[in-house]
């Protein structure tokens, strides 16, 4: 009964994410026209000036009110750029002589944080996302009773939690920073992974067996899936990075560019950042996961470490990661590069649950799945 | 980035401070040319400010070079210097010294790391001799062309190749090469004070002015310089409070307070490779000193931890054998559940639990064994890893004499618990027989005629016996597996070979071997469990290192460091000018943040009223 709710559910959460990536995706056509008529915008000088407030005075005896607050936009710091880029940010701001475009960039990267003013397509692709999460949830939570454990012993479940948490990371991601223009990605992600899931890896439920049955099966997976999540929206920041730099290169160079909407999205540097801040998040899941994984194996299998194929990718993910991480503190790497790394991280990571449990051999065979 | 042109400074030293007392007198050159570099100053800074440019611009730039200097290894984007710059210097020396340096460098560690994802890939292409040696078998007769060339360049044992462990082996070495320098670096700076206060701040992170208007009449007297000497201290006070190593610098204009915290960071980024060290370690020392064990052991039986006891024995290069701990365990029984009711899950099964009566230094006590949950004794861990069927099984000769007694484990097959074993009787019969059997826990015929098992549970037990005779070969002194029979040298008596039929026996049942060799009688049947013991003495030490690379890691990607100024400088009009700065040192996104509550507490405290974001009015 319940399994049979979870399905529906589970059908009606992928019409709900449907529509809301292409919300999404007519928010990114939007910026793209957005980007080309610039008068339209509101001046990100008047915001920024308005937000500095680098000298304050002060009265010093007794119960005076705050004298004066005035305002100098010497050294204006962006929230979260490197100090090169804000120094070109204050550069761009003091001098007005910034193009256009660049005003928007800049306008977007003071909102990394403080979230913009949503436009239709988006609002509306944010309230599909956030009623789909909804009967996601009540989906999974179906399959758990029907199950009457948690819902991610099998290839079935896990896809429908992961999906489940990519997205839930995604939405409290963004009260954080604004991420929103992800949102195409992340959707059409989920959507993918939800219509692969629902006609290969579908399963009914079935008792755990023996090996599976431990509290280690409530940590190990799901914190591997939350790792995941990260890695997945680290993913498409990197993606919008390298976007993003290709795009810059090419305004550098004074040669007409395509992606238009790019323009309208955080500066590289920043995307580079926030990918590196969400990745690391995943990085340590995934540490946690993989000690978890050896604690497991150790109580169920006899051994802590055998090299069983599961095992193996688990530790080529983390290994890329590592490098990652290392890139990005090698001259050189960092940039362009690193972000590389961090897109075949990912693949590695959709690698190692798409293929790996589906066609290789071993004892993590659990997907439940009959060949 | 700006490369400052001037000498190198050892990290954490102290410029000294000649800026006391001279800035009014200094008759300034570069004056003119720094006021217009500089980005445009308040007013009122400009008066005293401009006079001792030149002299704060070699300390500024001594000051953010030594802030980026660090004993990072060669390579990191936070280095000064690139190392393209460095000549190896010639000589056996210069080039040990330029390799070590090579190998130790940041971009040597990205492509060890890189290599090594690489290289553990074919592992988990083709099967290994640890994990799956059986597949490897499969894999040789499939590929009989690819197999040998493969198996030459140890594919099948990819990571104990050669090729793997040179690999991480150089990592481990870089990586050792790595630390040692930092760790004597990091230690030397937790000794020493933060560095002194820069001498402009406005070029740093987060740098932010607060006039604190009235505070002294004029900017002169020993009044306003109590007043710096006070918001210096209470600054200090913050940020000690909040976790800040400080030290005070007074000038005679100026008083500040240099600030830095976040040492953590670097101390976890240390303990997390060195614990990867620990780690390497433990596994390479663990392998020597453990072993591992395997014995099937009937219900009724018992196991005795001596090397004899064992069917298969894999001990570490330095495991005495003679000397494992004694214990001795007896399986009183050992239940198992079938899933019986969800159609979807017929017959999986649910649990395996059994009952043990463990005997060590002569006390004895119940325990029980699970999957997941194995039992700790004597330094060894015992787990449930396999389970089967044992017919008891009994042979009697023409005479009615029992010639063979025994539960005879038999191996399963598949998942319905097909179980196939072998019955050897080398004495006591007029000719030695072997016997092949098969055993169904829920026997079904099928259209064939043949048998097969749908249930792995005992719903309809039923016991196949195929009969041979010929020499067993036991006599030849060559140990023989109890599990296999070799027919090549034996002749089927019973059997779809021979003229007899093989022989079926309910539970119970006793029927006529062939050539009137004698009897033999299905008694019933009992189960047994496969124990797999475990002694691994550095299985803890590695869990602890784990923990500690978990632990480094937390740290060392979240613990901000970071450098904090506060500056107090009194002004011609009596006011005090408070400047805040921060530096950033690695990844720290909330810098600003923290600069700007700094400065909100640190008002508060001044004028005992909080003045929050102000709200700003525009001019
Ligand atoms: C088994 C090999 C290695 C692994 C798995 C590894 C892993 C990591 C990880 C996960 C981090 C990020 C966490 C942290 O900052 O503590 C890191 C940072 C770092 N590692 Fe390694 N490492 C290895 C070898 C090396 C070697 C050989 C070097 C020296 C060349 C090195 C130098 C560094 C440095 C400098 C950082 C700090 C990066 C930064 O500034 O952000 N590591 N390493």
């Amino acid at each position: 009964m319940f399994d049979t709710l979870s399905q529906i559910f589970i059908y009606v959460t992928m019409g709900l994410y449907a529509c809301a990536f292409i919300a999404f995706a007519l928010d990114l056509a939007r910026r793209s026209a957005r980007a080309t008529i610039p008068e339209s915008v509101p001046s990100a000088v008047s915001r920024r000036t308005a937000a500095a407030e680098d000298l304050v005075f002060v009265e010093a005896d007794g119960d005076g009110v705050v004298d004066a607050a005035s305002s100098v936009s010497t050294s204006a710091q962006s929230a979260s750029g490197g100090s090169a880029t804000a120094t070109a940010t204050a550069t761009a701001t003091r001098s007005g002589r910034g193009s256009a475009v660049a005003r928007i960039s800049e306008r977007i990267e003071g909102d990394v944080h403080t979230g913009a003013a949503m436009s239709t397509s988006l609002r509306v692709a944010m309230i599909l996302t956030i009623t789909g999460f909804g009967f996601h949830v009540l989906a999974d939570a179906g399959r758990g009773i029907a199950a009457g454990r948690v819902p991610w012993a099998n290839m079935w479940e896990f896809s429908m939690t992961g999906t489940l948490v990519i997205v839930g990371i995604f939405l409290l991601a963004n009260l954080r920073f604004d991420l929103k223009y992800l949102g195409t990605f992340v959707l059409g992600l989920v959507c993918i992974l939800l219509m692969i899931a629902t006609t290969k890896y579908y399963v009914p439920v079935v008792p755990l067996p023996p090996a599976l049955q431990s509290y280690w099966l409530v940590i190990h997976i799901l914190v591997a899936i939350v790792a995941t999540a990260f890695f997945a929206l680290g993913f498409a920041l990197s993606v919008a990075q390298l976007a993003q730099v290709r795009r810059e290169h090419r305004v550098a160079a004074d040669k007409p560019t395509r992606l238009r909407f790019l323009a309208t999205l955080p500066k590289s540097d920043t995307l580079e950042n926030l990918a590196y801040r969400i990745n690391i998040v995943g990085f340590i899941a995934w540490t946690f996961t993989l000690i978890a994984g050896a604690i497991w194996a150790e109580k169920a299998w006899g051994r802590y470490w055998g090299w069983d194929t599961k095992e193996v990718w688990t530790f080529i993910v983390w290994v890329i990661y590592a490098g990652y991480i290392h890139a990005r503190a090698t001259r050189g790497w960092r940039g362009t590069r690193s972000a590389w790394l961090a897109l075949i991280g990912f693949s590695a990571v959709m690698f190692n649950f798409g293929v790996v449990n589906v066609f290789f051999h071993g004892l993590h065979s659990y997907s439940g799945l009959t060949s | 980035m700006e490369q400052p042109s001037d000498t190198d400074i050892v990290p954490g030293d102290i410029v000294p401070d000649d800026s006391v007392g001279a800035g009014a007198l200094r008759k300034d050159v570069g004056d003119s040319t720094n006021a217009q570099n500089k980005p445009a100053e308040n007013e009122t800074v400009k008066n005293t400010a401009t006079a001792e440019n030149a002299e704060k611009r070699a300390d500024e730039a001594t000051d953010r070079k030594r802030a980026r200097i660090d004993s990072r290894p060669d390579g990191h984007v936070d280095d000064a210097d690139a190392d393209e710059v460095t000549q190896p210097r010639l000589g056996v020396l210069g080039w040990l010294r330029w390799m070590w340096r090579q190998l130790t460098s940041m971009r040597t560690a990205l492509f060890l790391l890189l290599l090594l994802a690489v290289a553990a890939v074919p592992g988990s292409l083709v099967p290994q001799h640890v994990a799956d040696p059986n597949g490897v078998v499969t894999w040789k007769t499939q590929h009989p062309v690819l197999y040998p060339i493969l198996d030459k360049l140890q594919v099948f044992d990819t990571y104990t190749s050669v090729w793997f462990s040179a690999i991480y082996l150089l990592l481990f070495v870089s990586l050792v090469g790595c630390v040692l320098p930092r760790l004597k670096h990091h230690i030397d700076s937790l000794r020493a004070q933060p560095p002194r206060t820069p001498a402009r701040l406005q070029r740093m992170a987060g740098f932010r002015i607060r006039i604190l208007k009235g505070v002294s009449a004029d900017g002169v007297s020993a009044n306003a310089q109590a007043a710096r000497q006070a918001a210096i201290a209470s600054a200090q006070k913050l940020l000690k409070a909040s976790g800040y190593r400080t030290v005070v610098v007074e000038t005679a204009r100026d008083a500040s307070v240099s600030a830095e915290r976040g040492y953590l960071r670097e101390t976890g980024n240390i303990l997390f490779h060195a614990a990867l060290v620990g780690i390497l370690i433990a596994v390479g020392v663990g392998g020597g000193f453990s072993y591992t064990g395997q014995r099937i052991v009937v219900s009724g039986q018992s196991f005795v931890n001596t090397l004899v006891n064992y069917d298969s024995f894999n001990p570490g290069r330095f495991v005495d054998t003679g000397s494992l701990s004694p214990y001795s365990l007896t399986l009183n029984s050992l239940t198992v559940k079938y899933e019986s009711k969800n159609k979807n899950a017929l017959g999986s099964p649910l649990d395996y639990t059994a009952d043990v009566t463990a005997v060590q230094n002569g006390v004895t006590s119940k325990k029980v064994i699970k999957v997941n949950e194995p039992l700790g004794i004597g330094g060894t861990n015992v787990y449930l890893l396999g389970n089967g069927y044992a017919p008891v099984i009994t042979v009697r000769n023409a005479q009615g004499k029992a010639v063979f007694h025994d539960a005879v484990p038999f191996p399963s097959q598949d998942a319905a618990m097909t179980s196939q074993g072998v019955v050897k009787v080398p004495d006591g019969l007029k000719k030695q027989i072997g016997m092949i059997g098969f055993f169904y826990p829920t026997a079904k015929k099928l259209s064939t005629g043949a048998y097969a098992s749908s249930y792995p549970d005992t719903r309809n037990p039923l016991l196949g016996l195929t009969v041979y005779t010929g020499n067993l070969g036991l006599d030849d002194g060559v140990p023989v597996s109890v599990y296999s029979l070799d027919i090549d040298h034996l002749t089927q008596i019973a059997g779809p070979g021979a003229k007899a039929k093989a022989i079926d026996l309910k539970p119970g049942q006793t029927k006529a071997l062939p050539n009137g060799l004698g009897t033999v009688t299905f008694d019933g049947v009992d189960r047994f469990a496969s124990l797999d013991i475990h002694h691994d003495p550095t299985q803890g030490w590695v869990l602890l290192f784990a923990i500690l690379v978990l632990g480094g890691l937390l740290t060392s990607l979240f613990v901000p460091r970071r450098r904090m100024w506060v500056k107090a400088i009194t002004q011609p009009d009596g006011s005090l000018r408070l400047e805040y700065a921060g530096l950033a040192r690695g990844e720290d996104p909330r810098l600003n943040d923290a600069v700007a509550s700094i400065a909100d507490r640190h008002i508060a405290q001044l004028t005992g009223r909080s003045t929050g974001p102000a709200a700003p009015k525009s001019k």
